[in-house]
């Protein structure tokens, strides 16, 4: 190891700061779920699972981590049937208005949630499909098209179009090509945002938001009990919630890097 | 047509005919039925169809909206700039001072995965952290600093800038990360041959280089962070409301669609000249390393 500088030392002082801030709170949350009082405060209490079985026997909390499942399974099947084709028209045809398609399909993820949910609301209003899972799978999917579009684009835009030509030349049709060349070749990149757009589905506040109906999805039922006032409850589930994404976007992350 | 070229138009259609109509209906349409409604009068309780601009007027006029879309602009950039001064030496340390790939990839992977886990439950947890009964008040208690539960730490502006900073740290540090992996090595041997320390080249060679990854961040930042309303109505108090707590207001209390969407369109316009213009400066700044 050699000797560090002043100002590496320095940054060593704030990158370590910045990783307590990042990971802090999460510790909170986690050891929190495992403190026997109602109380969030230092010092703890007892270790208990109380909390967690609190979670397992609230019939609304489990209803809400029901719909929650159903709006990101049901998204997220439709974000990749309707995702992989826009991206592989936007990759393969060359139009004017392609661009503003692709734009479109990528502004919800640069625009806060509040905007889209807002535009979707009134939308539905006027149209009168009602509020409820339906709306918010709907919402959902389209917020969350740009997610798969990106990835696959990035994959396709490296992908070796002469192996889809020699398919042709050797007879394929276009239908066969692509079952054959094309999907085997950004399958990683598919499973990858389809991952990512599930998590982000499931923890989605901010269009739910506005077109939530009587049915609460996850976030929105912890959403609404944290105005009422907090509970340890909410740690445990969060922290079963935290758990769960972790491994989910770490499976996508590693799915979706290049490995050249 | 040449059947080549039929068959091309064919699967065009065949390709693309469910991704146009969808993102059309669901996506365009929606935007364009906000911005119809911006327009619209409030006949309580009831909106009719018009065209004026009255509600833009409100909200450009009436000083409680103009003040809270300040406060919001003031508090993104804030939060912008902190996750800017604590993103930028991360994603530096990762690049040019952890020396092994391995080691890297790991610690990067770490940095940004909270990005994508439970926005509200990391908005919601400075809610415990920062609470008069929490974990902050009661260490400081427990350690006997102060021995009356402090109200200062929750429900304000700076409980929200320090929540929204944590939550945007990784959005700041991924483009820059980026950025500053794209910059050759030589580049900076150069700079340390012609004798410059380490100071100048951060500051000539290394800073200019990933200014495309700093503004990207910072505005992805930004726009988010002013469109929020999940974490100033967990932690930030009645002076921190945000613009998106106006709008979510008018379309629950207050029933007021159309001055709602009017607010949810000047949200909407703001973000894309920002995004615009941030796209243009990273082009036009762009230096070709080939």
């Amino acid at each position: 190891m050699h000797k560090l500088y002043w100002w590496q030392r320095g940054l060593l002082g704030v990158v370590g700061g910045t990783m307590v801030y990042l990971y802090l709170p999460i510790v909170v949350l986690v050891v929190f779920s495992f403190n026997s009082n109602a109380v969030m405060s230092l010092p703890l209490a007892e270790f208990t699972f109380d909390w967690y079985r609190k979670v397992l026997a609230n019939e609304a909390m489990l209803t809400a981590l029901g719909n929650s499942l159903i709006v990101a399974s049901c998204a997220t099947v439709l974000t990749v049937v309707i995702g992989v084709p826009a991206a592989l028209v936007i990759d393969r045809y060359r139009l004017p208005g392609l661009g503003l398609f692709r734009r479109t399909i990528l502004l919800p993820l640069s625009l806060p949630g509040i905007v889209t949910g807002i535009a979707m609301l009134n939308f539905y209003r006027q149209l009168g499909i009602p509020l409820g899972l339906g709306a918010i799978i709907i919402g959902h999917s389209t917020a969350l098209l740009g997610i798969v579009v990106s990835q696959v684009l990035t994959r396709l835009s490296r992908f070796n179009r002469r192996l889809e030509e020699a398919s042709q030349d050797l007879g394929a049709g276009p239908i066969e090509t692509f079952f054959k060349v094309t999907l085997p070749g950004i399958r990683s990149a598919i499973i990858g945002s389809a991952l990512l757009s599930f998590t982000l589905s499931f923890d989605e506040i901010p269009v739910t938001y506005f077109l939530t109906g009587r049915d609460n999805t996850l976030p929105m039922y912890i959403y609404s009990t944290l105005r009422r006032g907090i509970t340890p409850e909410i740690n445990a589930i969060g922290t079963l919630i935290i758990l769960a994404s972790l491994v989910l976007i770490v499976a996508s992350v590693s799915m979706l890097k290049d490995k050249d | 047509m040449t059947p080549r070229q039929k068959r091309y138009w064919l699967g065009f259609a065949g390709v693309f005919g469910v991704p146009l109509v969808w993102t059309s209906l669901f996506l365009l349409i929606p935007y364009a039925v906000m911005l119809a409604v911006s327009f619209w009068t409030r006949k309580f309780p009831l909106f009719v169809p018009d065209f004026q601009f009255g509600n833009f007027r409100q909200v450009f006029a009436d000083p409680q909206y103009l003040e809270v879309l300040l406060r919001t602009g003031k508090i993104a950039a804030l939060v912008s700039v902190f996750a800017l001064a604590l993103g930028y030496p991360l994603a530096y340390f990762l690049i040019f001072i952890v020396r092994t790939a391995k080691v890297r990839n790991f610690l990067y992977m770490v940095v940004i995965v909270p990005l994508w886990v439970s926005y509200l439950l990391r908005a919601y947890v400075w809610k415990i952290i920062l609470g008069t009964g929490g974990v902050l008040n009661s260490f400081l208690m427990w350690t006997g600093i102060i021995d009356q539960p402090s109200g200062l730490f929750l429900y304000n502006q700076t409980a929200m800038i320090i929540t929204l900073t944590y939550i945007f740290i990784p959005f700041m540090v991924m483009p820059i990360y980026t950025a500053l992996e794209k910059i050759p090595p030589r580049l900076i041997e150069a700079s340390h041959d012609l004798g410059e320390g380490p100071f100048w080249t951060f500051l000539r060679v290394v800073l200019p280089l990933s200014w495309g990854g700093v503004v990207a961040g910072a505005t992805l930042t930004f726009c988010l962070a002013f469109g929020d309303f999940v974490a100033p109505s967990l932690v930030g108090g009645p002076d921190g409301m945000l613009v998106a707590n106006t709008v979510q207001t008018q379309f629950g209390a207050a029933l007021n669609w159309p001055l709602g969407s009017a607010l949810s369109t000047v949200i909407l316009l703001l973000v894309l000249t920002i995004i615009t213009i941030s796209e243009r400066s990273e082009r036009y700044g762009k230096i070709d390393l080939d």
